[in-house]
């Protein structure tokens, strides 16, 4: 694909005998929302985890924006501008929900120990800069009110949107969420569906990961659906929704069967 | 368990909200605050006639060694020890048992280069001294770092240990007779560094400290305090966010090397004449207990924590043999009793936030994810 963003080519990872994925292959073009779903144990999170360089592929590349990620440090993927959430939540407990933004917009800064030590004005412009940012992605994700507290202090809901706010600041083309909605009432989960498409209508691409079939179907371009594995169906939510194979990895019927 | 788990949960106690003084004094208005900081610091540059004040006196009173002695060979050092080993294990994290290694390199460095092989000037030396612990710091962070787990405690309890061997076997070190005539720091006005007034050296130590700290805390208010707090919070996730871990665990590693030898320097400058035996293992052990005593990742708990552990056994002298145990006690007390210190870490208070508006020109976040997708 011409305009895509990120390719996962042929990508196999095993960990000892089990094989968390086997040839997977699809792309996500530059704006679009993808939704990756799957039963539990499908290999999603793992997918995530390869991609952000949590793990090296077994077999497979990972391109990102024309070139291949294999090699790259964790922390350099996300500078190249892929940030991601985890599945369970992963703040900063003792840090503000202020800092845990700033440090993901750390990312895009310079100042070390040097300019830190002297006061550098670079340092005190990046300082406000950072803090005016992680301001507006808190009010974006509508939980500012609480941006002085720890994060551990924070309601549930509360962690979940920080953990996209942090992402979000790192600055990055490719915003990974892993089951975001996780533990929400239907409505909130509809709220944060509405947040992830005002996200995307700002030029962000979504890869997103989530159980609820019928949520992501309301707010994706295209799906990809992982069974064992192994990419069973990848198209509109309509074409998805429709697929033999889908319908039988989620109602648990046997392969042979279906 | 393994011991950095042990670590972790000991360090990994949630922080506290409550307010302390150091909360309280910044809430104040500025006169009062810089009035209060003033006055606060003219009374630790006083310390030595302390135990003239009816009370403070007997409270803080050593007896049989004078007090001036303890507050000049023991704690301006420890707590300058204490505070660069905070960096380390407090705001970064990381378990290190070998801090004395650093402390040795910076006192041998001033040793070989004053009175061993060259006769150097104290004001030249220390610098190089400095210098030299922070490049040892580098060195053994390098391969260590990358590490997790209790590599890192082992390595560097191993470290310590090699120093002193070394040290004990090399003849060009002293051997176990170790170095003598090492530099004084140079007279500065009325300020006359010799052996029959230590006061010069406490103002030194002090000044030294005050430095210190004034630094320590541009750091901490930084985006290289943020790092090292991501890293110890959860090194996977801040990596995963863009934090190169291992670069701002390297830098934890080698200003906490700087610091320790620079307490180093001034031990040695102090007393000018050391021998291996003056950097055991236990120190090691002594400057954590000071560290978590204090308040682990809290600059004020650090300081507090060297003074006590310092001056803590020449107050209990009157024990006599079980004045160690006496101290033990103490801590063991502390830590039951204050489990998260003697000034736990806090979170951070976002004065700032009260007072904070949008920016005139409201960037929409969205602006730059446009621009480069
Ligand atoms: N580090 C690991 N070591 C061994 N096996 C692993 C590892 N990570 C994942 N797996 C295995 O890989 C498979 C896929 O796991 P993964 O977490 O990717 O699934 P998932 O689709 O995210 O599931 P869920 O919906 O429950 O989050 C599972 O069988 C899991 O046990
Ligand atoms: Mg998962």
């Amino acid at each position: 694909m011409a305009d895509s963003l990120l390719s996962v080519d042929n990508l196999t990872m095993q960990f000892g005998g089990v094989t968390a994925l086997s040839e997977v292959t699809f792309d996500i073009a530059r704006g679009e929302i993808l939704g990756l779903i799957g039963p539990n144990g499908a290999g999603k999170t793992t997918c995530f985890n390869v991609i952000t360089g949590v793990y090296a592929a077994t077999h497979g590349t990972v391109t990102f924006d024309g070139k291949p990620l294999a090699g790259l440090k964790r922390f350099q993927i996300t500078k190249r501008g892929i940030a991601r959430t985890f599945q369970n939540i992963r703040l900063f407990p003792d840090m503000t929900a202020i800092e845990n933004v700033m440090v993901g917009a750390d990312a895009n800064h310079k100042t070390s120990v040097g300019g830190a030590l002297i006061g550098s004005p670079r340092h005190h412009r990046e300082e406000r800069e950072g803090r005016d940012m992680a301001m507006e992605l808190l009010t974006f994700m509508g939980i500012a009110d609480r941006a002085g507290e720890a994060a551990r202090n924070l309601p549930y809901g509360y962690q979940r949107r920080l953990e996209i706010a942090r992402a979000l600041a790192t600055n990055p083309r490719l915003l990974c969420l892993d089951e975001p909605a996780a533990g929400f009432t239907p409505a909130e989960k509809q709220e944060l569906m509405e947040l992830i498409r005002r996200i995307r209508a700002q030029g962000y691409t979504v890869l997103l990961i989530e159980h609820d079939v019928s949520l992501v179907m309301g707010v994706t371009d295209r799906i990809v659906v992982l069974d064992f594995g192994k990419i069973i169906a990848n198209g509109s939510p309509a074409e998805v929704r429709d697929n033999p194979d889908v319908i039988a990895a989620y109602l648990g019927v046997p392969d042979d069967a279906a | 368990m393994s011991l950095s788990d042990a670590f972790k949960e000991l360090t990994s106690r949630p922080a506290r909200t409550v307010s302390g003084v150091g909360e309280r004094v910044g809430d104040m208005p500025r006169v009062a605050r810089w009035s209060l900081i003033a006055l606060f610091v003219v009374s630790l540059y006083l310390m030595p006639w302390w135990p003239e004040v009816p009370l403070l006196g007997w409270l803080v009173d050593t007896p049989g060694t004078s007090f001036e002695g303890v507050i000049t060979d023991k704690v301006v050092i420890y707590v300058l020890v204490a505070l660069g080993l905070n960096v380390v294990v407090g705001l970064a994290g990381l378990l290190d048992l070998g801090y004395v290694g650093f402390y040795a390199v910076g006192a041998y460095t001033l040793g070989v280069l004053s009175s061993q092989h060259a006769n150097l000037p104290w004001l030249l030396c220390v610098p190089i001294a400095v210098a030299v612990s922070m490049i040892s710091g580098v060195v053994l962070g390098t391969p260590t770092l990358r590490l997790r787990g209790d590599y890192l405690a082992i390595v560097t309890l191993g470290f310590g240990e090699i120093i002193r061997i070394s040290a004990n076997n090399a003849d060009w070190l002293g051997g176990s007779r170790g170095i003598s005539k090492i530099a004084k720091p140079p007279n500065i006005g009325p300020l006359k560094f010799g052996i029959l007034d230590a006061k010069p050296y406490f103002f030194l130590g002090l000044t030294i400290i005050i430095v210190v700290v004034f630094f320590l805390r541009r750091l901490e208010h930084s985006r290289v305090g943020r790092a090292w707090n991501a890293v110890r919070e959860d090194e996977d996730a801040a990596e995963l966010m863009g934090v190169n871990t291992f670069k701002f665990k390297l830098w934890a590693f080698a200003i906490g090397a700087a610091i320790g030898g620079l307490a180093g320097t001034l031990y040695a400058g102090k007393v000018r004449f050391i021998n291996p035996s003056n950097f055991p293992l236990q120190l090691s052990i002594l400057f954590l207990a000071a560290v978590v005593l204090g308040g682990t990742g809290n600059m004020w708990g650090a300081i507090l924590g060297g003074a006590v552990v310092a001056w803590m056994p020449e107050r209990f002298r009157n024990f006599a043999d079980k004045r160690v145990f006496v101290f033990g006690v103490a801590l063991v007390l502390v830590m039951v009793f204050r489990p998260q210190g003697l000034i736990p870490r806090k979170i951070r208070k976002e004065r700032w936030l009260a007072n904070w508006k949008p920016p005139q020109r409201t960037p929409q976040f969205g602006e730059t994810g446009t621009g480069r997708g």
